[in-house]
């Protein structure tokens, strides 16, 4: 235990902050080597370091699901884990899901439906949908409100977003 | 065909920005140089900034400057200096102007650095030593110091009429109750933002967070005495608002100053805490005394509100206008006091005072129709006003009673068993409850643009914005309807200070407001077209008037003769115009003023609430909306769908709770402050009924970004009451409330 002078002696000092690492990633199809210092999370690197904005913020704790993206498939909160920890993983976001211009079905899904008003919780929205069809837990309309409430559209979206993944997975059983 | 686009569910013309990433919203506009600012917050409510010590903070490599009210560069002084668009009376709070602390969670530094981490990280070395003293954030412990403020915010409280007290003494059932509902935060997904982009020429780019740009113009103008020629505010995408981007919050004050004094482009980008630390809902107390007749006539009303404000400025909001508007009575009497906290001044947060004052209003009917035996929804009906008895004048329209029929059709409130606790399903206890409202259908002055080119493109554009509401959709659909083009022809744009002016996005006046001007400027450069087309020798058009043509897929022809056309293309070319262009102010008519002007609604809710629980769940809703002509069914019941769930929010979850020890709300992020979640969200079933309105506008388009939430929550208290027979007045109904 250090005793409380030094504590604050310490504490006089900044930090002396770590140095950067190097990271590779894929992100939306393309491998990428990054220089990051370790307290970046996946979600500022996305945004700040690449301007990857389609990725949002809404919080920084885990609490809204607007960071959502997929990582190695999963969807996850992006502003809960630093870029550092994912070495070599593979992360899709928004700005990957069309293809050649073309629309994702869920995509599409969203603007027919009109699952969203402001747009900004929605890119958090699409991915988390398209991860949530490829987990296949989600079998009733009650598992698909439950496992899509991590995503708060403060819109108030909901009843339309249920619709798109409804669809969504009926497309991926047919397929 | 491309005429007749009014009316029709069309998707919304920003969807595909919206679903791939590429809409930009104010936090999102990179720039080289980018400095990234961190806002540090008093933690004390009230008293003095003793020594503030930005040393630490400064010695992290990489930390450019922090800003304090000691180092910070001359900006103006005066109140008035400060005043935005949306300011109420009094003297607004200054970021950084001394060292005197207002609230809890007052910015009292800003740390700028190279990087986002950087600037994080040093802002918890600052380190600030206060005197403090004593605050009075207790709503409840300080309405003995309530005082009716000398100017009010909102519209003044009806003045009584009849005799209220001498009815309410002699009525045959009578209900004399007191409701509460606790302070709420608007907390859109997005948090509030600003980059300003100083420039080497001294022009300032401004991309911020707000409900109308002009308002952080007018802002950052006055209170830094700039030039209006300097400063460009834009504001493309707007995460969602409800208010909170009523008022230039502090960020956009502080990204600008940093930006001056550094002379390089600052973003300031709040955190979730920091969204509890500007406007909010105003909690109120109101006192209900309601007498009726045996037969259910209503014969008196008295309400009496309380409501918060902060020690600065004197916020108020139309709590006390509904009764006067929503039930024919011949003593009604009101009261409206505000009492002053140490805190941050309220804010507009969707349906300001209607949320609170009909949900007090429609519980407090629900209680007198119980006791007098009556069904609540034969009680409205009973007592149903023809007029706005406040001002004493007719309603411009008003098919509250189509609302009603078709609402409670679709719901089947016939089936309703009367007596509460009466309904079942297995152990959860179902209830159905009914309430109405109304909210203001205004208009306001605005101008906008037109370019038509000679590819048949059409360029709307006013300052107005789009806050999820669907303004790009709804006014491509007005300028693509006026001028008979396909809405790929059509582009709209706004959020840019140099686009013609247009007024705040709030109070539902959008569509009527910027609608309006829309509308009249195509029409303009219909009438160009035309006379353009005439001064052809052998024109087709030669003799017709403008009531004689029409314009369909880009061109003008004669009502009487289809044959009789000439397209758009033609018309500016054989008059040699590479583009024809308008501009054009548009106002409220004359005629408005001898009108009330409102939108309705009724909804019937059904709840199940778990017997041994107290679990609630809103199983089912249906809406029925009187709001003149639907411009776009598509988005507009998603906006009434949005709005219901936030009446859900009102009356289970939202509640922002201050501890008066620190003066300081304690559920300041998303995990402890409540809002519906996908789970917490079922049935939502909407109707619009026909309505027909000749005078709020000429679209006869009433706004609907707020009577969908007003009678959402009381109807979801009645349902809980007659589920379990627990009449709960103060929101939020959480559980503990039903055990
Ligand atoms: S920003 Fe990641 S969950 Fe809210
Ligand atoms: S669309 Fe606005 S928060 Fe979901």
């Amino acid at each position: 235990m250090k005793d409380k002078l030094e504590k604050e002696k310490e504490a006089a000092q900044p930090r002396a902050l770590p140095p950067k690492q190097t990271v590779t990633l894929t992100i939306n199809g393309t491998e990428r080597q990054l220089e990051l210092e370790p307290w970046v999370s996946l979600l500022d690197m996305l945004r700040e370091q690449l301007h990857l904005t389609g990725t949002k913020v809404g919080c920084n704790h885990g609490q809204c699901g607007a960071c959502t993206i997929l990582l190695d498939g999963k969807r996850i909160n992006s502003c809960l884990t630093l870029a550092v920890m994912h070495d070599g993983a593979e992360i899709t976001t928004i700005e990957g899901l069309a293809k050649d211009g073309e629309l994702h079905p869920v995509q599409q899904g969203f603007i027919v439906h009109d699952a969203f008003q402001c747009g900004y919780c929605t890119p958090g929205q699409i991915c988390s949908v398209v991860g949530l069809v490829s987990e296949g837990k989600a079998r009733t309309l009650d598992d698909i409100r439950d496992l899509m409430s991590g995503n708060i559209c403060r819109c108030g979206a909901y009843n339309n977003i249920v619709k798109v993944v409804q669809e969504e997975l009926e497309r991926s059983k047919a397929q | 065909m491309s005429t007749n686009q009014i009316g029709k569910p069309t998707n919304r013309v920003d969807g595909r920005a919206k679903v791939t990433g590429e809409a930009k919203y104010a936090a999102e506009f990179h720039v080289p140089d980018l400095a990234h600012g961190v806002v540090v917050n008093s933690a004390i409510a009230k008293g003095k900034i003793k020594k503030i010590d930005t040393s630490k903070a400064m010695a992290v490599e990489g930390v450019f400057k922090v800003i304090t009210h000691e180092n910070r560069k001359d900006y103006a002084c005066y109140d008035k200096d400060f005043k935005d668009m949306d300011a109420p009376p009094g003297s607004p709070f200054r970021p950084l102007y001394n060292g005197n602390i207002l609230f809890n969670m007052q910015p009292v530094a800003l740390v700028v650095a190279e990087t986002l981490e950087l600037a994080r990280y040093a802002a918890t070395l600052v380190e600030v030593a206060y005197e403090e003293e004593a605050h009075e954030t207790d709503f409840e412990a300080n309405r003995g110091e309530a005082y009716v403020p000398e100017k009010y915010n909102s519209t003044t409280p009806p003045k009584p009429w009849g005799n209220p007290e001498e009815a309410l003494a002699k009525a045959d059932v009578k209900v004399e109750v007191e409701y509460a509902h606790p302070t709420e935060h608007h907390n859109p997904m997005e948090m509030h933002a600003t980059v300003a982009v100083w420039e080497e020429n001294g022009k300032l780019t401004v991309y911020d967070k707000i409900q109308g740009v002009e308002n952080t113009l007018q802002y950052i103008t006055s209170s830094f005495g700039l030039p209006k020629e300097k400063v460009h505010v834009l504001s493309p995408f707007v995460g969602g608002a409800f208010g909170s981007g009523l008022r230039p919050q502090y960020q956009s004050f502080l990204a600008v100053l940093a930006a001056l004094e550094l002379k390089r482009p600052v973003r300031v980008m709040l955190t979730r805490p920091q969204m509890f630390s500007f406007g909010h809902r105003p909690r109120t107390t109101q006192r209900f005394a309601l007498g009726a007749s045996k037969d259910g006539k209503l014969e008196a009303l008295i309400q009496d509100v309380f409501a918060e404000t902060s020690t600065f400025e004197d916020y108020s909001e139309d709590v006390v206008i509904w009764p006067g508007l929503l039930y024919k009575c011949d003593n009604m009497k009101f009261s409206h006091k505000l009492v002053a906290l140490d805190e941050y001044t309220p804010l507009d947060m969707r349906a300001p005072g209607g949320t609170t004052g009909i949900f007090a209003l429609e519980s407090a009917v629900d209680e007198l129709a119980y006791k007098l035996g009556m069904d609540p929804l034969v009680f409205r009906l009973k007592n149903y006003t023809d007029k706005d008895q406040n001002n004493d004048l007719p309603f411009s329209s008003k098919e509250l009673r189509a609302c009603y029929i078709q609402g409670a059709e679709k719901f089947g409130w016939e089936q309703r068993s009367k007596e509460p606790r009466s309904m079942r399903n297995g152990h959860q206890l179902v209830g159905w409850g009914v309430a109405h409202g109304a909210w203001e259908a205004q208009q306001a002055k605005a101008s906008a643009k037109a370019v038509l080119t000679t590819d048949g493109k059409l360029t709307i554009s006013s300052a107005t914005a789009d806050i999820g509401t669907g303004t790009y959709t709804v006014m491509t659909q007005i300028a693509a309807e006026t001028l008979g083009l396909p809405l790929e022809d059509v582009t709209f744009k706004l959020g840019d200070t140099s686009l013609p002016f247009a007024p705040l996005e709030g109070g539902s006046k959008t569509v009527s407001t910027v609608g309006s001007a829309v509308k009249k400027v195509c029409e303009k450069i219909g009438e160009k077209l035309l006379r353009l087309a005439q001064q052809q020798a052998n024109s087709p058009l030669k003799d017709a008037e403008l009531k004689d043509v029409t314009f369909t897929d880009g061109r003008l022809h004669l009502k009487s003769d289809t044959a009789k056309a000439v397209s758009f293309k033609e018309i500016m070319q054989l008059g040699q115009r590479e583009q024809l262009e308008e501009e054009v102010s548009s106002k409220p008519s004359e005629e408005q003023k001898k009108f009330a002007r409102f939108a309705h609604s009724v909804a019937f809710v059904e709840v199940k609430v778990d017997e041994d629980l107290g679990a609630i769940q809103v199983s089912r809703i249906v809406t029925a909306i009187a709001g003149g002509r639907i411009i776009n069914p598509k988005t507009a019941k998603s906006q009434i769908m949005g709005a219901a769930v936030w009446g859900i929010g009102v009356a289970l979850e939202e509640e922002s709770v201050m501890d008066n020890n620190y003066g300081r709300f304690m559920n300041h992020d998303l995990e402890k402050y409540h809002v519906p979640v996908n789970a917490d969200v079922h049935d939502i079933d909407v109707i619009f009924v026909e309505e027909q309105d000749t005078i709020v506008n000429a679209l006869g388009a009433k706004g609907l970004g707020e009577i969908g939430i007003v009678s959402i929550a009381p109807a979801i208290v009645n349902a809980v009451f007659h589920a379990t027979g627990k009449r709960i007045r103060h929101l939020p109904i959480k559980l503990d409330k039903l055990l």
